[in-house]
Parts: structure tokens; sequence; C-alpha cells
């Protein structure tokens, strides 16, 4: 894929995160940025391309490392999140 | 790699964006937010599960990586406190940035000939995860209090930043047009080096009640980050994901700064300290008075509505779950509970809602400043507690104050105010607040925890 077309998927994306947060009750500032930080965990995609395909047993590593800090990354901010969120009670719902 | 093959892995990731996306919007709606997280988490799975078929031709690698990650991963979610959240959500972040500063690495590492617009996408990575890496280990140890967090500042702290700026782009500049070689790998091993000093200068001078718009910045990078490093790999779904969080990042940012009043330079570059210089000579006349226990019973018995606005102290004495059990006990007493809670309330965006939601507050009771403010002289009683500078009256009143022209709750128009205290020291921004020796203000000096249990039994033995 060319450069020119990636950057402008780029470009696209940014206003699409712009327009998707900017209403947000402020309760949930705190899932949504724990929600959002677990997807900027897809760095682990690229990741596991540099980890699988490296050359030498330094890049290798450099590779491995990256997948293991990723992965940190997205399985605790996703169940960070989910618990976080899972404590937001309403009055529908069971009141103890 | 057959055609069918990267054409299923390229639909994975298409469907792995439209998850994200999806799943963000949910996410800003209470009652899908839980659905919404879910979402997303389906949709990395599926980017995973596609970068597997295009990542390796050796697994070990990968698989040793992806299980002690899931492992720490899983542990360390498990066993946090709701009261760690700000520096787990901190501490996660940062490892976002680094594997990104990795990946970027790798790519130099395995293929130093790649094309220029490689390369300065390698750069960005390097770059962008190394300040958000560095950053948030900081604001980390900030927040768990491994360091102090006053704003530390550095003699000429502004002037250490642009040389290290200038340092990095001839530095850069040079990598750029000449990767080749043991001297380009050493420059761009001091490229890392610098990015990862440039986080920790960064942070070091920002206060603790500055730390939610530091944590909304840093979450933005590490979005951006993440980015990046899709330009080095050609990969969509990197980008599409990356981007959406650090634009996210950003409207959480500037809605942090507006909360303060401050700009976002103003935040990152002068601490309070520079702001509060002209202000000492506007010290606040009277005296505070003071309340017991038992008297501050007998008004809240009274009162027919009630705001509970608490502040970083309720963090601090881990009072949530007592001052839940007072709501309640002042509910069955007939009274309206509310708890209002103000946008940079605590050390991250939205601190409060999580620890009460933790202690079982309806989420309807969770009231939003804006709300709050219009109908606060109907209210009877005002309890605040551990909140001192976001409920100031002189940030309306007393242009000279630092902290004058932020939105405050206007806790001061309630008919009784309850200030639950420690003791007369000044907020974290070392601004003296009207408030405490206002007519109808009483201070109920004493540990939050210790004091509102303190209430609860009184209402339990009359």
């Amino acid at each position: 894929m060319s450069f020119g077309l990636l950057f402008f998927v780029f470009v696209l994306a940014i206003f699409l995160g712009v327009e998707l947060i900017s209403k947000v009750p402020s309760q949930l500032h705190t899932p949504l940025m724990s929600g959002t930080n677990a997807i900027s965990g897809i760095t682990i995609v690229g990741a596991l391309i540099a980890a699988g395909s490296s050359a030498d047993l330094l890049g290798s590593i450099l590779g491995t490392a990256a997948v293991i800090f990723a992965t940190i990354n997205v399985v605790g901010g996703y169940l960070v999140t989910n618990r976080m969120l899972a404590m937001f009670k309403r009055k529908s719902g069971e009141k103890k | 790699m057959t055609a069918t093959t990267q054409t299923l892995i390229d639909l994975g990731y298409i469907a792995a964006s439209i998850l994200f996306i999806l799943g963000i919007k949910m996410l800003g709606k209470q009652e899908r937010a839980r659905m919404g997280n879910l979402m997303s988490a389906l949709g990395m799975l599926i980017a995973v599960t596609a970068a597997m078929f295009e990542c390796c031709l050796d697994f070990t690698w990968v698989i040793t990586g992806l299980i002690i990650g899931s492992l720490i991963g899983l542990i360390a979610a498990r066993t946090v406190k709701m009261t760690a959240m700000p520096q787990m959500v901190a501490l996660l972040n940062g490892f976002g940035g680094i594997a990104s500063l990795l990946v970027g690495w790798e790519n130099y590492h395995s293929q130093p000939d790649s094309n220029f617009l490689v390369r300065v996408a390698v750069l960005l990575a390097v770059l962008i995860g190394g300040v958000a890496f560095s950053g948030s280990l900081v604001a980390y140890g900030k927040l768990a209090g491994k360091i102090s967090g006053r704003p530390i500042l550095i003699k000429r702290q502004a002037l250490i930043n642009i040389m290290i700026l200038a340092v990095v782009l001839i530095c850069s500049l040079y990598w750029v047009y000449e990767p080749r070689g043991i001297f380009a790998y050493l420059v761009f091993l001091f490229i890392i080096a610098l990015s990862l000093s440039l986080g920790v200068f960064s942070v070091m001078p920002i206060g603790g009640a500055d730390m939610p718009v530091v944590i909304a910045l840093l979450n933005s990078y590490s979005g951006l980050a993440a980015s990046a490093a899709g330009f080095i790999l050609l990969n969509n779904v990197l980008i599409v994901a990356g981007s959406l969080v650090g634009a996210s990042g950003l409207i959480l940012t500037g809605i942090m700064c507006k909360a303060m009043n401050r700009s976002l330079g103003n935040v990152l570059f002068s601490g309070f300290a520079k702001r509060s210089g002209k202000a000492v000579a506007t010290s606040v006349q009277g005296e505070p008075k003071p309340i017991s226990a038992e008297d501050a019973y007998y008004v809240l018995e009274a009162a027919g509505s009630v705001v509970i606005v608490p502040g970083y102290g309720m963090a601090v004495a881990q009072a949530q779950h007592a001052v839940r059990e007072l709501g309640e006990i002042l509910e069955n007493n007939g009274a309206e509970v509310r708890y209002a809670i103000h946008p940079v309330a605590g050390r991250m965006p939205g601190h409060m809602n999580v620890l009460l939601a933790e202690a079982n507050v309806l989420y309807e009771q969770l009231a939003e400043m804006d709300d709050v403010n219009p109908i606060m002289d109907t209210v009877d009683v005002c309890i605040v507690i551990g909140a001192n500078d976001v409920v100031n009256p002189a940030a309306r009143e007393i242009e000279s104050s630092p902290i004058y022209g932020m939105p405050v709750i206007d806790v001061d128009k309630a008919k009784t105010v309850i200030v639950l205290k420690r003791s007369m020291a000044a907020g974290f921004a070392g601004v003296d607040n009207p408030l405490f020796v206002r007519e109808n203000t009483r201070m109920l000096f004493g540990d939050a925890k210790a004091t509102v249990q303190q209430l609860v039994t009184e209402f339990k033995e009359s």
C-alpha cells in the first residue's frame, strides 16, 4: 500500500476519533481512557511481525520484548476497563 | 503467502478496525460501555489472529512473548486495587509506548536499508514511544507516591527541553540521511536515550493535581506511536487504531485543560509556580469556624437536600465506602443526595467516579459540575470531602488568585457547607481558600474516613 494512501487513512481516522469522543459524560472518562489505552496496544500486531521475522538474535529479543509489553498493555487494559465498567451500576439493576 | 491468505488477513484487519470504532463509540454511553469494551477486545483478538498468519517464520519467540505478557497483564489487572487505578493506567500506557519504540528499533536493526519514509516513521515511533514510556513511568511514580507529587522544578527547565529537542533534531537529520554503519547505529541509540530523557524532563515538573491532563496526553502519545509503527510496517489497522486513540487522547486532554482554565502549554511548562508568584498578597481574612461531628450530625439530620463533593483527599483516606454509607443513611433520612464531581478532581480523568462506583454509589447520583452549579442555592448542605481547589470561590471572585477563571463547584452558594479536612493547610496549588472562612462554612477537622464514620455512627445511635 502506498505511503500517500496510508497517510490519507491516518488523517481520516484522526477526524473520526475526534467525532467519536467529543460527547462523553465525565463519569466515563476513566474507562474511556483505559479502554482506548488498551486499543493503543494494537502495536502488538507490529510487535508480532517484528518478533517473528527478525534476522538475528538481538532482533528477536527486541521483537519479543515488544510483544511482551504490548500484550501486557492489551490484556491488562481490557481487563481493567471491564472491571471498572462492571462497577457502574444503575437503579434499574440490582440495588443491593 | 497466497493471495487468498493475504486477502483474508486484510479482511481481518478491516473487521478489527470497525470493531475498534464501534467499541470507542459505545464506551461513551454508560448502558453500552461494557459491551463496547468487549467489542474492541474482540477486534484486538481478530487483529492478533490475522497477524499470526503473516508474522512468523518461527513461532517460538512470538508464543513465548504472548504467554508471558498475558500472564503479567492478567495478574496485574486482577490484583490492582481501585485506588491504585491511576498509576495502573499510567503504567499500561507506558508499556504500549515502549512496545512501539521496540518495534521501530527492531525494524531498523533488521532492515537498515529501508526507504526514507519508513526511516522517518521509525524515528517517530521511537521518539513518541520513548516519551510516552518514560513520561508514563514518571507519572506512575508520582501517582504511586514513589516520587514526590509536588512539581519538581529544575532550573532552566524550558531551556533544557529545547536543547534536548535541538539535539534530537540534529541527530535525527543525520540518521535519516545516513542510517548505515556503526556510527549511525550509535546515533540511533542516542536518539532513544534522548527521547527517554525528554519524557522524564517533561513530566517531572508537573504537579499531582495536573496529572489528569498529563495522563490523557500520554495516552494520546502512545496511540500516535502505534500509528507511527503502522507507517513502518505499512499496516492499516495499526494506523487506524493508533490515530483513533491519538485523537481521543487529545480531546480528553482538551477537556481537562478547559476544566482547569489553563492552556496545555501552561500545564506542561510552568507548574503552578510561575502563576502563583503574584498572588502571595491575597491572603484570606477571617477565622474558620470548626464544628464537632455531633453538631454536624444535627445539621445533616435536618437537611432536605445534600450534595457531596469528593476530592483527592477522599481517595487518599480511602473513604469512599464510608461516604457511600453516609449517603445511604441521609437518603433513608429523607434527604435527596447527589455527588458533584469536578472534571479534574483526583489524579486522572473521572477518578472520583470510579472510586464511588466501586463503593456501589449509583450512576445516576454522580452529577457533573455543570448540572449541580445552577441549583446550588437550593441545596441545604454541601459536604466537601478532601477537595480544595475545585471548590475555591476565589476562582470566581479574586482576580489575582492563581486559579482565577477556573470553573469550580459553587459549594459556597449552598445554605450550609461542611468541609472535611485534615488541617488548615492550603490545597495542592498552595492557594488560600476563602471558602473556609465563609459565614455559612463549618470546618470538620480530622481524617476523612474516620470523620465520615463518626457521622454514620451518630445517625445510627440516634
